[in-house]
């Protein structure tokens, strides 16, 4: 594909939920993009050209110019186009809250969702417990009781908690519930409020149809988490 | 005037140093609060309730916890001289190299070193594959920033004395003068520079202790 100056090219997947991040960033920004759909058991030439180090989505590329790591391309859309939508606080202590709360999410996130995916019949109800604890502390100490974890509006931390969006559907093949009103309401209600914001309820990753797959996963998890 | 400023770390954490190492190019002057990990501190329990570790940046009160966050406030509130580049592009490219450290280079160093015989052998490869990133990073320039010491440097300050201290435990180089030159180098600059240089913790404590979390993990391996 040829390069065309300050064109802007998302390589991606549709369930990835860093990409999806991605995406989010870019709509709520109005910001104009290709998107080049991957296949990660089959990556083209571009891709491997483009993120030799992770081989692996999102990479944005921007005139030419590769970025990889979503948080990494968070904080460079955010700055290469911070308005007329902000994504993240001006003031410098609460810059620093919002990302940490970002890194905590993917640092947490990786290891307690992969062992909720990946629990035996029998440990289903403790994974279920570790992951509710998990989110009990960020809903608790970075949520609160604000409509939004960047308060009235969108940050980069509600993109990065997106990922609670889908999670239903991991609870699905799982057998276990772990958010819900009952169990966290305040983290409950954000994840309804962030799927209804109009550019976040237009680009939700299309996950029913990935059901199977996650079932796949599932089992094959199960059976190497001997 | 002088700022507000506390830093709660230990004596040896190669995070903490990363603070220290920002604080000092910034010219900052702070309180050192010394923790012990094995008797936590109500104070430090109170300040990063979430991950109960060092390094926690206090300012007027307020703390910032995680060295790469920590690092960040840093360059925000106090801009002279830069640890991040200004150029978009480039600040990303900073940032990816401190996360490739921390998602790669550290835990795979940290791999090698706990082991031995065939689980030593079968990590030193990829931990060789990663080492060639970073060398290639190098190429024509003094330090990861540049001309001078940046926030990619200050992210990968720990190889600055670990991987000696390293290597003499386990009697293996990990990173060979011949097979990375440019990476030698920095590392030499690097810990050599008259603002890091006075920061290192003793060196002998270091090997003392790090042979002992050797042996640690070399007696719980199955």
């Amino acid at each position: 594909m040829e390069e065309i100056p300050n064109k802007l090219r998302l390589y991606g997947t549709e369930a990835s939920p860093y990409v999806r991040r991605v995406i989010w960033a870019l709509k709520i920004k109005g910001i104009e993009y290709d998107f080049v759909q991957e296949d990660l058991s089959n990556k083209s030439p571009s891709l491997l050209r483009y993120n030799p180090i992770n081989k692996t989505v999102p990479v944005l590329v921007h005139a030419g110019k590769a970025i990889a790591e979503s948080v990494v391309i968070l904080e460079y859309i955010e700055e290469t186009w911070p308005d007329p939508t902000p994504l993240l606080p001006e003031h410098p202590y609460e810059r620093a809250m919002a990302r940490f709360w970002i890194a905590y999410g993917d640092q947490k996130q990786h290891h307690v969702f992969h062992s909720f995916l990946a629990c035996s019949e029998e440990g289903k109800e403790k994974a279920a417990k570790d992951l509710m604890e998990m989110l009990k502390i960020v809903q608790d100490e970075a949520l609160g009781d604000q409509k939004f974890f960047g308060g009235n509006t969108l940050s980069l931390v509600d993109l990065c908690y997106g990922w609670l969006t889908s999670l239903k559907y991991v609870e699905r093949v799982v057998g276990v519930r772990v958010l819900e009103p009952t169990t966290l309401p305040k983290l409950h209600r954000w994840m309804q409020d962030f799927s209804e914001e109009p550019l976040v309820k237009e680009n939700l990753p299309d996950l029913e149809a990935k059901l199977p797959e996650l079932e796949t996963l599932r089992k094959h998890l199960m059976s190497t988490n001997k | 005037m002088a700022e507000d400023l506390k830093l709660m770390r230990t004596w040896s954490s190669p995070y903490a140093l990363r603070v220290v190492h920002a604080l000092k190019i910034k010219g900052l002057e702070y309180e050192t609060v010394l923790e012990d990990m094995t008797k936590k501190s109500a104070s430090l329990l109170e300040y990063n309730p979430v991950h109960k570790k060092v390094p926690v940046l206090l300012h007027n009160g307020r703390p910032v916890c995680e060295s790469l966050v920590i690092l960040e406030y840093i360059d925000d509130v106090w801009k002279q001289p830069p640890l991040l580049p200004q150029d978009p592009n480039e600040k990303a490219m900073a940032r990816f190299w401190a996360n490739f450290g921390d998602d790669k280079v550290m835990p795979l160093t940290w791999r090698v070193f706990t082991s031995e015989g065939k689980d030593q052998e079968e990590a030193i490869g990829p931990m060789m594959e990663n080492l060639k990133f970073l060398e290639e990073q190098l190429k024509g320039k003094s330090f990861f920033g540049g001309e001078a010491i940046g926030y990619t440097d200050i992210a990968f300050g720990w190889m600055g004395n670990l991987i000696s201290i390293l290597e003499e435990i386990i009697d293996l180089k990990l990173v060979d003068e011949e097979k990375f030159p440019l990476l030698s180098v920095w590392i030499n600059k690097f810990s050599d520079d008259p603002v890091i240089k006075e920061c290192w913790p003793p060196r002998d404590k270091m090997v003392e202790k790090f042979k002992v979390i050797r042996e640690r993990y070399l007696k719980q391996a199955p």
